[in-house]
Protein backbone atom coordinates (compact mmCIF):
# COMPACT_ATOMS: atom_id res chain seq x y z
CA UNK A 1 0.00 0.00 0.00
CA UNK A 2 1.76 3.33 -1.30
CA UNK A 3 -1.58 5.48 -0.21
CA UNK A 4 -2.10 7.50 -2.95
CA UNK A 5 -2.98 5.31 -5.94
CA UNK A 6 -5.52 2.98 -3.78
CA UNK A 7 -7.71 5.98 -3.16
CA UNK A 8 -7.77 7.06 -6.83
CA UNK A 9 -9.05 3.38 -8.22
CA UNK A 10 -11.34 4.55 -11.17
CA UNK A 11 -13.70 1.29 -10.36
CA UNK A 12 -14.16 2.43 -6.92
CA UNK A 13 -14.86 6.17 -7.53
CA UNK A 14 -17.87 4.85 -9.95
CA UNK A 15 -19.41 2.56 -7.24
CA UNK A 16 -19.34 5.36 -4.79
CA UNK A 17 -20.43 8.07 -7.36
CA UNK A 18 -23.25 5.49 -8.18
CA UNK A 19 -24.23 5.36 -4.87
CA UNK A 20 -24.56 8.86 -4.48
CA UNK A 21 -26.76 9.33 -7.35
CA UNK A 22 -28.51 6.59 -6.38
CA UNK A 23 -29.56 8.57 -2.97
CA UNK A 24 -29.65 12.44 -3.98
CA UNK A 25 -33.38 12.97 -4.77
CA UNK A 26 -33.66 15.53 -7.44
CA UNK A 27 -35.26 17.99 -5.49
CA UNK A 28 -32.49 17.76 -2.77
CA UNK A 29 -30.45 20.59 -2.64
CA UNK A 30 -27.53 20.56 -0.35
CA UNK A 31 -24.79 23.26 0.41
CA UNK A 32 -21.63 22.06 1.47
CA UNK A 33 -18.72 23.97 2.81
CA UNK A 34 -15.55 22.27 2.68
CA UNK A 35 -13.38 23.59 5.15
CA UNK A 36 -10.00 23.23 3.70
CA UNK A 37 -8.52 24.93 0.75
CA UNK A 38 -6.71 21.45 0.25
CA UNK A 39 -10.20 20.07 -0.16
CA UNK A 40 -11.60 22.74 -2.54
CA UNK A 41 -7.79 22.15 -4.90
CA UNK A 42 -8.57 18.19 -5.24
CA UNK A 43 -12.45 18.66 -5.94
CA UNK A 44 -11.25 20.93 -9.11
CA UNK A 45 -8.33 18.99 -9.97
CA UNK A 46 -9.72 16.07 -9.51
CA UNK A 47 -13.10 17.24 -11.67
CA UNK A 48 -15.34 15.68 -8.78
CA UNK A 49 -17.59 18.68 -9.39
CA UNK A 50 -18.27 17.39 -12.81
CA UNK A 51 -19.00 14.17 -12.05
CA UNK A 52 -21.35 14.81 -8.71
CA UNK A 53 -24.88 15.42 -9.27
CA UNK A 54 -25.55 19.17 -9.90
CA UNK A 55 -27.74 19.47 -6.80
CA UNK A 56 -24.52 19.46 -4.75
CA UNK A 57 -22.98 22.68 -4.16
CA UNK A 58 -19.80 23.61 -3.07
CA UNK A 59 -18.89 26.18 -0.68
CA UNK A 60 -15.91 27.29 -0.40
CA UNK A 61 -14.64 27.62 2.98
CA UNK A 62 -11.77 29.55 4.96
CA UNK A 63 -9.73 27.11 5.66
CA UNK A 64 -6.31 28.42 3.66
CA UNK A 65 -4.91 30.11 6.21
CA UNK A 66 -2.77 32.17 3.54
CA UNK A 67 -6.01 33.41 2.31
CA UNK A 68 -7.42 34.37 5.82
CA UNK A 69 -4.32 36.73 6.49
CA UNK A 70 -5.59 40.09 7.04
CA UNK A 71 -3.27 42.53 4.16
CA UNK A 72 -1.02 44.04 6.79
CA UNK A 73 0.08 41.48 8.52
CA UNK A 74 3.09 40.79 6.06
CA UNK A 75 3.82 44.77 5.95
CA UNK A 76 4.00 44.76 9.39
CA UNK A 77 7.49 42.52 9.90
CA UNK A 78 8.23 43.18 6.12
CA UNK A 79 8.67 47.12 6.90
CA UNK A 80 10.85 46.14 9.68
CA UNK A 81 13.46 43.94 7.63
CA UNK A 82 13.13 46.42 4.94
CA UNK A 83 14.54 49.40 7.17
CA UNK A 84 17.09 46.98 8.84
CA UNK A 85 19.50 45.29 6.56
CA UNK A 86 20.71 42.43 9.63
CA UNK A 87 16.92 41.18 9.95
CA UNK A 88 15.77 38.06 7.38
CA UNK A 89 12.27 37.61 6.27
CA UNK A 90 11.29 33.96 6.10
CA UNK A 91 8.20 32.08 4.93
CA UNK A 92 6.57 29.63 2.99
CA UNK A 93 6.15 29.64 -0.64
CA UNK A 94 2.65 30.22 -0.12
CA UNK A 95 2.96 33.74 1.65
CA UNK A 96 5.67 34.96 -0.91
CA UNK A 97 3.13 36.52 -3.39
CA UNK A 98 0.56 37.81 -0.70
CA UNK A 99 0.19 41.47 -1.73
CA UNK A 100 0.35 43.23 1.49
CA UNK A 101 0.25 47.81 1.50
CA UNK A 102 3.51 47.91 -0.35
CA UNK A 103 3.80 44.79 -2.32
CA UNK A 104 4.43 41.47 -1.87
CA UNK A 105 7.58 39.83 0.04
CA UNK A 106 8.93 39.26 -3.49
CA UNK A 107 8.60 42.68 -4.04
CA UNK A 108 10.31 43.36 -0.94
CA UNK A 109 13.15 40.60 -2.28
CA UNK A 110 13.59 42.55 -5.57
CA UNK A 111 14.52 45.70 -3.77
CA UNK A 112 17.00 44.50 -1.34
CA UNK A 113 15.17 42.94 1.62
CA UNK A 114 16.72 40.01 2.64
CA UNK A 115 13.47 37.46 2.20
CA UNK A 116 13.91 34.12 1.74
CA UNK A 117 11.85 31.31 0.92
CA UNK A 118 11.55 27.74 3.90
CA UNK A 119 9.95 24.70 3.53
CA UNK A 120 9.88 24.31 7.23
CA UNK A 121 10.54 26.11 10.49
CA UNK A 122 13.58 24.09 10.99
CA UNK A 123 14.71 26.22 8.13
CA UNK A 124 14.24 29.69 9.23
CA UNK A 125 15.70 28.04 12.65
CA UNK A 126 19.12 27.04 10.93
CA UNK A 127 19.45 30.00 8.71
CA UNK A 128 19.43 31.61 12.75
CA UNK A 129 22.24 29.85 13.70
CA UNK A 130 24.27 29.71 10.32
CA UNK A 131 24.31 33.46 10.60
CA UNK A 132 24.86 34.61 14.03
CA UNK A 133 25.03 38.51 13.00
CA UNK A 134 21.60 38.44 11.39
CA UNK A 135 18.23 38.06 12.89
CA UNK A 136 15.58 35.90 11.52
CA UNK A 137 11.99 36.54 11.75
CA UNK A 138 9.76 33.13 11.01
CA UNK A 139 6.29 34.28 9.57
CA UNK A 140 4.48 31.79 10.76
CA UNK A 141 1.74 30.57 9.28
CA UNK A 142 -1.20 28.04 9.38
CA UNK A 143 -3.79 26.04 11.51
CA UNK A 144 -3.41 23.30 13.94
CA UNK A 145 -1.76 21.44 11.46
CA UNK A 146 1.58 23.68 11.17
CA UNK A 147 1.27 25.14 14.76
CA UNK A 148 2.79 22.12 16.60
CA UNK A 149 5.93 22.33 13.99
CA UNK A 150 6.60 25.94 14.84
CA UNK A 151 6.24 25.14 18.60
CA UNK A 152 8.95 22.60 18.38
CA UNK A 153 10.92 24.76 16.38
CA UNK A 154 10.92 27.35 19.14
CA UNK A 155 11.45 24.81 21.66
CA UNK A 156 14.85 23.45 19.72
CA UNK A 157 15.67 27.20 19.58
CA UNK A 158 15.65 27.70 23.31
CA UNK A 159 16.98 24.50 24.30
CA UNK A 160 20.02 25.65 21.47
CA UNK A 161 19.93 29.01 23.30
CA UNK A 162 19.54 30.81 19.68
CA UNK A 163 18.71 34.24 20.30
CA UNK A 164 18.72 35.40 17.14
CA UNK A 165 15.65 33.59 15.97
CA UNK A 166 12.11 34.97 16.56
CA UNK A 167 8.19 33.58 15.76
CA UNK A 168 6.06 36.54 14.13
CA UNK A 169 2.97 33.87 14.75
CA UNK A 170 -0.31 34.14 12.59
CA UNK A 171 -1.05 30.40 13.39
CA UNK A 172 -5.31 29.97 13.82
CA UNK A 173 -7.59 27.20 15.17
CA UNK A 174 -10.14 26.03 12.68
CA UNK A 175 -13.27 25.62 15.60
CA UNK A 176 -13.68 29.14 15.90
CA UNK A 177 -13.60 30.18 12.42
CA UNK A 178 -16.25 27.69 11.52
CA UNK A 179 -18.68 28.32 14.30
CA UNK A 180 -18.11 32.32 13.33
CA UNK A 181 -19.60 31.34 9.37
CA UNK A 182 -22.19 29.24 10.73
CA UNK A 183 -23.05 32.93 13.30
CA UNK A 184 -23.18 34.96 10.11
CA UNK A 185 -26.66 36.12 9.50
CA UNK A 186 -28.39 34.09 6.31
CA UNK A 187 -25.45 31.50 5.98
CA UNK A 188 -27.80 28.88 4.58
CA UNK A 189 -25.30 25.51 5.24
CA UNK A 190 -26.47 21.84 5.02
CA UNK A 191 -23.02 20.12 6.56
CA UNK A 192 -19.34 20.62 6.50
CA UNK A 193 -16.63 18.37 5.02
CA UNK A 194 -14.03 18.72 8.23
CA UNK A 195 -10.42 19.60 7.70
CA UNK A 196 -7.98 16.65 7.61
CA UNK A 197 -4.57 17.70 8.42
CA UNK A 198 -5.93 19.53 11.16
CA UNK A 199 -7.39 17.25 12.74
CA UNK A 200 -4.48 15.08 12.72
CA UNK A 201 -3.68 17.29 15.33
CA UNK A 202 -7.25 18.03 17.40
CA UNK A 203 -9.04 14.82 16.44
CA UNK A 204 -12.62 14.61 16.02
CA UNK A 205 -13.64 16.08 19.63
CA UNK A 206 -13.62 19.61 19.01
CA UNK A 207 -15.93 19.33 16.23
CA UNK A 208 -18.96 18.48 18.80
CA UNK A 209 -20.14 21.67 18.99
CA UNK A 210 -20.79 22.27 14.98
CA UNK A 211 -23.18 19.21 15.82
CA UNK A 212 -24.56 19.71 19.06
CA UNK A 213 -24.90 23.76 19.16
CA UNK A 214 -25.09 23.78 15.31
CA UNK A 215 -27.33 20.81 14.16
CA UNK A 216 -24.84 20.40 11.67
CA UNK A 217 -22.99 17.30 10.49
CA UNK A 218 -19.73 17.49 9.94
CA UNK A 219 -17.61 14.61 7.90
CA UNK A 220 -13.57 14.52 8.68
CA UNK A 221 -12.12 14.08 5.68
CA UNK A 222 -9.08 12.88 3.46
CA UNK A 223 -7.82 14.50 0.11
CA UNK A 224 -7.82 11.66 -2.51
CA UNK A 225 -10.67 11.87 -4.65
CA UNK A 226 -11.99 8.38 -3.06
CA UNK A 227 -11.43 10.59 0.43
CA UNK A 228 -13.90 13.01 -0.71
CA UNK A 229 -16.62 11.13 -2.25
CA UNK A 230 -17.04 8.86 0.35
CA UNK A 231 -17.09 11.55 2.70
CA UNK A 232 -19.87 13.49 0.77
CA UNK A 233 -21.74 10.04 0.90
CA UNK A 234 -21.40 9.74 4.47
CA UNK A 235 -22.56 13.80 4.48
CA UNK A 236 -25.40 13.20 2.45
CA UNK A 237 -26.70 9.73 4.24
CA UNK A 238 -26.75 12.34 7.63
CA UNK A 239 -28.65 15.02 5.61
CA UNK A 240 -30.98 12.30 3.91
CA UNK A 241 -31.51 10.29 7.95
CA UNK A 242 -31.90 14.28 9.75
CA UNK A 243 -28.81 13.57 11.49
CA UNK A 244 -25.79 15.78 12.53
CA UNK A 245 -23.11 13.91 13.84
CA UNK A 246 -19.19 14.69 13.58
CA UNK A 247 -18.15 11.07 11.58
CA UNK A 248 -14.22 10.73 10.22
CA UNK A 249 -13.53 9.27 6.99
CA UNK A 250 -9.71 9.88 7.32
CA UNK A 251 -9.67 7.16 10.11
CA UNK A 252 -6.50 5.97 8.55
CA UNK A 253 -4.42 9.03 10.12
CA UNK A 254 -6.85 10.68 12.35
CA UNK A 255 -7.42 9.60 15.85
CA UNK A 256 -10.52 10.72 17.92
CA UNK A 257 -8.33 12.07 20.24
CA UNK A 258 -6.02 13.78 17.68
CA UNK A 259 -1.60 13.87 18.27
CA UNK A 260 -1.52 13.80 22.49
CA UNK A 261 2.02 14.98 21.84
CA UNK A 262 1.45 17.45 19.41
CA UNK A 263 -1.71 19.18 21.37
CA UNK A 264 0.94 19.23 24.42
CA UNK A 265 3.68 20.47 22.72
CA UNK A 266 1.70 23.00 21.05
CA UNK A 267 -0.38 24.14 24.51
CA UNK A 268 3.14 24.62 26.03
CA UNK A 269 4.33 27.24 23.73
CA UNK A 270 1.51 28.49 22.44
CA UNK A 271 -2.26 30.50 24.31
CA UNK A 272 -4.75 31.66 22.44
CA UNK A 273 -5.05 35.41 21.60
CA UNK A 274 -8.32 37.23 22.69
CA UNK A 275 -9.22 38.18 19.47
CA UNK A 276 -7.78 37.99 15.93
CA UNK A 277 -8.57 38.98 12.77
CA UNK A 278 -9.35 37.33 9.37
CA UNK A 279 -9.66 38.52 5.94
CA UNK A 280 -13.50 39.10 5.37
CA UNK A 281 -14.84 37.60 8.18
CA UNK A 282 -13.14 40.48 10.94
CA UNK A 283 -12.39 39.76 14.59
CA UNK A 284 -13.10 36.22 16.05
CA UNK A 285 -12.64 35.26 19.44
CA UNK A 286 -9.97 32.73 20.78
CA UNK A 287 -9.29 32.47 17.05
CA UNK A 288 -5.22 32.91 17.05
CA UNK A 289 -2.37 31.68 18.55
CA UNK A 290 0.55 33.52 20.01
CA UNK A 291 3.59 32.75 21.98
CA UNK A 292 3.20 32.45 25.41
CA UNK A 293 5.02 35.11 27.57
CA UNK A 294 7.60 32.47 28.72
CA UNK A 295 9.13 32.01 25.38
CA UNK A 296 8.85 36.14 24.81
CA UNK A 297 12.73 36.21 23.93
CA UNK A 298 11.47 34.50 20.74
CA UNK A 299 8.76 36.69 20.11
CA UNK A 300 9.23 38.81 16.79
CA UNK A 301 5.56 40.64 18.27
CA UNK A 302 7.65 41.42 21.23
CA UNK A 303 11.32 41.31 20.12
CA UNK A 304 10.37 44.19 17.56
CA UNK A 305 7.39 45.74 19.37
CA UNK A 306 5.63 45.42 15.84
CA UNK A 307 3.09 48.10 15.00
CA UNK A 308 -0.70 47.18 13.47
CA UNK A 309 -0.57 47.98 9.60
CA UNK A 310 -4.16 48.55 8.58
CA UNK A 311 -4.59 48.11 4.85
CA UNK A 312 -7.71 49.07 3.09
CA UNK A 313 -8.82 46.77 0.16
CA UNK A 314 -9.37 47.42 -3.36
CA UNK A 315 -13.37 47.98 -2.77
CA UNK A 316 -14.36 46.19 -5.76
CA UNK A 317 -12.55 43.38 -4.92
CA UNK A 318 -15.53 40.75 -3.00
CA UNK A 319 -13.16 38.24 -0.64
CA UNK A 320 -15.32 38.62 1.98
CA UNK A 321 -18.15 37.46 0.25
CA UNK A 322 -16.36 34.43 -1.71
CA UNK A 323 -14.88 33.52 1.74
CA UNK A 324 -18.60 33.22 2.92
CA UNK A 325 -20.20 31.43 -0.16
CA UNK A 326 -22.69 34.37 -0.50
CA UNK A 327 -20.91 34.64 -4.51
CA UNK A 328 -18.80 32.18 -6.19
CA UNK A 329 -15.12 33.05 -6.76
CA UNK A 330 -15.82 34.11 -10.72
CA UNK A 331 -18.82 36.06 -9.77
CA UNK A 332 -16.45 38.61 -8.26
CA UNK A 333 -15.88 42.22 -10.00
CA UNK A 334 -12.16 41.59 -10.35
CA UNK A 335 -12.18 37.94 -10.63
CA UNK A 336 -9.88 37.29 -14.31
CA UNK A 337 -9.60 40.65 -15.66
CA UNK A 338 -7.92 42.51 -12.73
CA UNK A 339 -7.12 39.82 -9.92
CA UNK A 340 -5.34 37.01 -11.58
CA UNK A 341 -2.82 34.13 -10.19
CA UNK A 342 0.25 36.01 -11.76
CA UNK A 343 -0.99 39.98 -10.31
CA UNK A 344 -3.35 38.27 -7.37
CA UNK A 345 -5.52 41.91 -5.42
CA UNK A 346 -7.10 39.62 -2.97
CA UNK A 347 -5.34 36.45 -1.28
CA UNK A 348 -7.65 33.98 -2.42
CA UNK A 349 -5.64 34.44 -5.71
CA UNK A 350 -2.61 33.80 -4.21
CA UNK A 351 -2.32 30.27 -2.94
CA UNK A 352 -2.81 27.33 -5.07
CA UNK A 353 -5.44 26.34 -2.74
CA UNK A 354 -7.28 29.22 -2.65
CA UNK A 355 -10.37 29.32 -4.13
CA UNK A 356 -10.25 31.85 -6.77
CA UNK A 357 -6.85 30.73 -7.97
CA UNK A 358 -8.69 27.11 -7.67
CA UNK A 359 -11.02 28.28 -10.00
CA UNK A 360 -8.72 30.78 -12.12
CA UNK A 361 -6.64 27.73 -13.01
CA UNK A 362 -9.12 25.01 -13.46
CA UNK A 363 -11.62 27.32 -15.51
CA UNK A 364 -10.97 26.21 -18.92
CA UNK A 365 -11.00 22.28 -17.96
CA UNK A 366 -14.22 22.40 -15.49
CA UNK A 367 -18.07 22.47 -16.19
CA UNK A 368 -18.35 24.33 -13.40
CA UNK A 369 -18.39 28.02 -15.59
CA UNK B 1 -0.79 25.00 2.89
CA UNK B 2 -2.03 22.42 4.67
CA UNK B 3 -0.59 19.68 2.07
CA UNK B 4 0.45 16.13 3.89
CA UNK B 5 2.30 13.60 1.53
CA UNK B 6 2.47 10.04 2.77
CA UNK B 7 5.93 8.17 3.38
CA UNK B 8 7.67 5.17 4.45
CA UNK B 9 10.62 5.66 7.55
CA UNK B 10 13.31 3.95 6.29
CA UNK B 11 16.17 4.56 8.53
CA UNK B 12 16.07 6.24 12.11
CA UNK B 13 18.92 8.40 12.24
CA UNK B 14 19.38 9.57 15.75
CA UNK B 15 19.38 7.79 19.75
CA UNK B 16 16.83 10.29 20.70
CA UNK B 17 14.37 9.64 17.94
CA UNK B 18 14.34 13.21 17.10
CA UNK B 19 15.13 12.62 12.84
CA UNK B 20 14.58 9.72 10.39
CA UNK B 21 14.85 9.13 6.99
CA UNK B 22 11.73 8.80 5.13
CA UNK B 23 11.41 7.64 1.72
CA UNK B 24 8.54 9.93 -0.91
CA UNK B 25 8.23 7.92 -3.72
CA UNK B 26 11.74 7.11 -4.04
CA UNK B 27 13.08 10.28 -2.51
CA UNK B 28 14.67 9.88 1.13
CA UNK B 29 14.84 13.32 3.09
CA UNK B 30 15.96 13.17 6.37
CA UNK B 31 12.15 13.87 8.55
CA UNK B 32 11.67 15.22 12.09
CA UNK B 33 9.75 12.56 13.80
CA UNK B 34 9.51 14.38 17.59
CA UNK B 35 5.63 15.03 17.29
CA UNK B 36 5.38 10.55 17.16
CA UNK B 37 8.23 9.73 18.96
CA UNK B 38 5.54 8.68 21.59
CA UNK B 39 3.67 6.53 19.70
CA UNK B 40 6.62 4.08 18.84
CA UNK B 41 8.28 4.40 15.66
CA UNK B 42 9.46 1.75 13.58
CA UNK B 43 11.70 1.58 10.29
CA UNK B 44 9.16 0.18 7.20
CA UNK B 45 6.49 2.40 9.40
CA UNK B 46 4.21 4.65 6.95
CA UNK B 47 3.88 8.55 8.13
CA UNK B 48 2.04 11.66 6.71
CA UNK B 49 4.77 14.58 6.37
CA UNK B 50 4.00 18.23 6.69
CA UNK B 51 6.81 21.11 6.68
CA UNK B 52 9.24 18.63 7.26
CA UNK B 53 7.64 16.75 10.51
CA UNK B 54 5.56 13.76 10.56
CA UNK B 55 2.65 14.36 11.71
CA UNK B 56 0.92 10.91 12.68
CA UNK B 57 1.20 7.12 11.73
CA UNK B 58 -0.70 6.07 9.03
CA UNK B 59 -2.87 2.71 9.47
CA UNK B 60 -2.59 0.53 7.01
CA UNK B 61 -5.58 -1.64 8.80
CA UNK B 62 -7.91 1.32 8.09
CA UNK B 63 -6.95 2.30 5.04
CA UNK B 64 -7.61 -1.63 3.86
CA UNK B 65 -11.17 -1.34 5.82
CA UNK B 66 -12.21 1.74 3.93
CA UNK B 67 -11.41 0.64 0.57
CA UNK B 68 -13.27 -2.62 1.80
CA UNK B 69 -16.63 -0.96 2.75
CA UNK B 70 -16.26 1.19 -0.80
CA UNK B 71 -15.76 -2.05 -2.55
CA UNK B 72 -18.88 -3.52 -1.10
CA UNK B 73 -20.90 -0.77 -1.91
CA UNK B 74 -23.49 -1.70 -4.11
CA UNK B 75 -22.98 -5.50 -3.79
CA UNK B 76 -26.05 -5.91 -1.58
CA UNK B 77 -28.01 -4.56 -4.47
CA UNK B 78 -26.12 -6.92 -7.15
CA UNK B 79 -27.12 -9.41 -5.37
CA UNK B 80 -30.83 -8.53 -5.03
CA UNK B 81 -30.84 -8.19 -8.81
CA UNK B 82 -29.74 -11.33 -9.26
CA UNK B 83 -32.19 -13.29 -7.15
CA UNK B 84 -35.04 -11.14 -8.83
CA UNK B 85 -33.70 -12.12 -12.03
CA UNK B 86 -34.32 -15.61 -11.28
CA UNK B 87 -36.82 -17.85 -13.22
CA UNK B 88 -37.49 -20.89 -11.93
CA UNK B 89 -41.98 -20.10 -11.77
Amino acid sequence: MRYIDEFRNPELIRKTLDEIERIVDANDHFRIIEACGGHTYSIFHFGLQKLLPKNIEFIHGPGCPVCVLPPGRVDEVLTIAAKNSDVVFTAFGDVMRVPGKFGSPLNYKATGTDVRMIYSPLDALNIAIKNPDKKVILFAIGFETTAPSTAITVLNAKELNIDNFFVYSNHVKIVPVLQSILDQPNMKIDGFIGPGHASVIIGAKPYEIIAKKYKKPIVISGFEPLDILQSILMLIKQLKRGEAKVENQYKRVVLEKGNVSALEIMNQVFEDRPAFEWRGLGAIQNSGLKLRPEFEKWDAEVYFNVEKIIVEENKDAQCGEVLKGIIKPNQCKLFGKVCTPDNPIGALMVSSEGACATYYNHMFSSVAF
Amino acid sequence: MCLAIPGKIVEMVDDQNQYAIIDVSGVKRKVNISLIKNEGVHVNDWVLIHVGFAMNKISEKEAKEQLQLLQEIGEDMEALEEVRGYQFE
